[in-house]
């Protein structure tokens, strides 16, 4: 086949949704918009870990402790099915996480923000597990085979995360006033760098288009905002909190909630590495990896060991 | 599945994940993951792959031992079947009142 029919091969799978699996031919740009995707979607299930591992320890009762650690640990699995993924384009492990420890690759900005009070971890789940759904549900369906089931692995489990996180904040919303302003505060606090997660405005977003012809993306990222506000606002009517928006208002012609202006600015300055805790989490990720250096040679000379054993076991 | 190309000093090798999901039913590729050794790439794969008891057993398999089909031979490779439909029960012309069979 010249490059023109494997080109020709690949368009016609994507029109009649059949997956692209890693042996099959594919455009270099489309392998190398999987990597960097992929890849920095599994960076953020581990970095995700920090925000939250943060008040583990902290947990008000052993039911929401056993709950957060099942979640957190959900993350490190979330991580693992994705960077496996990108394995199977031709980067290897060690690449990936030098990529990340070198602050050359990028993780989801919303993990540089701080979790100041308990209330975060429920605000967390509700909106940020809230808003990667709203995400992942369609890469369930991407068009690149490991990508996509490891989406769907990765989506299965992600539902009790935006579960558990509501009913926190509906337990802190009952409480008592003190509990509730905590509720109220959490959500302020993270409520536009939830409506942020999704990305830049379509306008600004180089890679949009093109990522939704080879049916990497399925939507663009506003509108999976206007998704996310439209069912998240009514919400947070059942928790009676406010969302601090106040340009907020239901509009009859769109059939969509209208929403006020998203501070750009912001957004773009922790992508560049300015956030509250970007250099501690990068930090903090560094030093796991580092002080974990000795297990990683100790548990390869132990499988070294053992295997010269069985092999004089054999021998004899 | 995932391919190495190349040798990572300090990586552990890559193991291919088959899950059991219940006795009686075939063992499934579940993903991939690092390990050192078999009975390490077994415990993480539990850890990984069945935190939801999806799994009632775990064969694990060195990536570097599985040889795969060339996706651009497939039209030849798959040819021979092509053209048998007489292999298929619905391929015979038989009678409506004909029954259990
Ligand atoms: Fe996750
Ligand atoms: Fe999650």
């Amino acid at each position: 086949m010249t490059v023109h029919s494997f080109e020709e091969h690949f368009e016609e799978k994507l029109d009649k949704d059949i997956a692209i699996e890693p042996r099959d031919w594919m455009p270099d740009t489309y392998r190398k918009t999987l990597i960097r995707q992929i890849s920095q979607h599994a960076h953020s299930e581990i970095v995700g870990m920090l925000p939250e591992g943060n008040w583990i320890t902290r947990a008000p009762s052993l039911r929401r402790k056993a709950v957060l650690l099942a979640k957190v640990q959900d993350e490190a699995g979330h991580g693992l099915y994705l960077y496996s993924a990108a394995e199977t384009l031709g980067v290897s492990r060690d690449e990936l996480y030098d990529q990340l420890h070198s602050g050359k690759a990028k993780y989801s900005s919303i993990f540089n923000y701080p979790t100041l009070t308990w209330a975060d971890m429920g605000a967390i789940g509700w909106l940020v597990d809230g808003a990667a759904i709203m995400n992942q549900v369609p890469l369930c369906r991407t068009s690149y085979g490991p990508y996509a089931r490891a989406m769907v692995r990765v989506c299965k489990e992600e539902s009790f995360h935006q579960r558990q996180g509501f009913e926190i904040m509906l337990t802190l919303s009952n409480g008592t006033e003190v509990q509730k302003k905590m509720a109220q505060d959490a959500l302020n606090r993270w409520w536009w760098p939830s409506i942020m997660m999704f990305g830049p405005p379509d306008a600004e977003s180089p890679n949009t288009e093109m990522s939704v012809r080879w049916k990497i993306k399925r939507f663009t990222n506003d509108e999976l905002r206007q998704k996310f506000i439209d069912v998240t606002v009514e919400q947070t009517k059942i928790l009676g909190l406010e969302v601090p928006d106040k340009d907020l208002k239901w509009n009859e012609e769109r059939g969509h909630y209208d929403f006020g202006a998203i501070d750009w600015a912001e957004f773009w300055n922790v992508v560049k590495g300015n956030g509250p805790c970007n250099k501690e989490r990068l930090e903090t990720r560094k030093k796991a990896w580092e002080e974990g250096e000795w297990v990683r040679e100790a548990a390869a000379a132990y499988a070294e060991k053992r295997k010269k054993k069985a092999g004089e076991q054999q021998a004899a | 599945m995932s391919q190495q190309t190349a040798e990572h000093k300090s990586e552990w090798p890559l193991w291919e994940v088959f899950i059991r999901s219940k006795a009686g039913l075939d063992h499934k590729h579940a993903g991939s993951l690092h390990a050192a050794d078999a009975q390490m790439a077994i415990e993480n794969a539990r850890d990984v792959y069945t935190r939801r008891m999806e799994g009632v057993s775990i064969w694990v398999v060195e990536s570097k031992y599985i040889h795969t089909s060339d996706p651009d031979e497939s039209a030849s490779m798959y040819e021979p079947a092509n053209d048998k439909i007489y292999r298929h029960p619905t391929f015979y012309n038989l009678p409506d009142e004909l029954k259990h069979m």
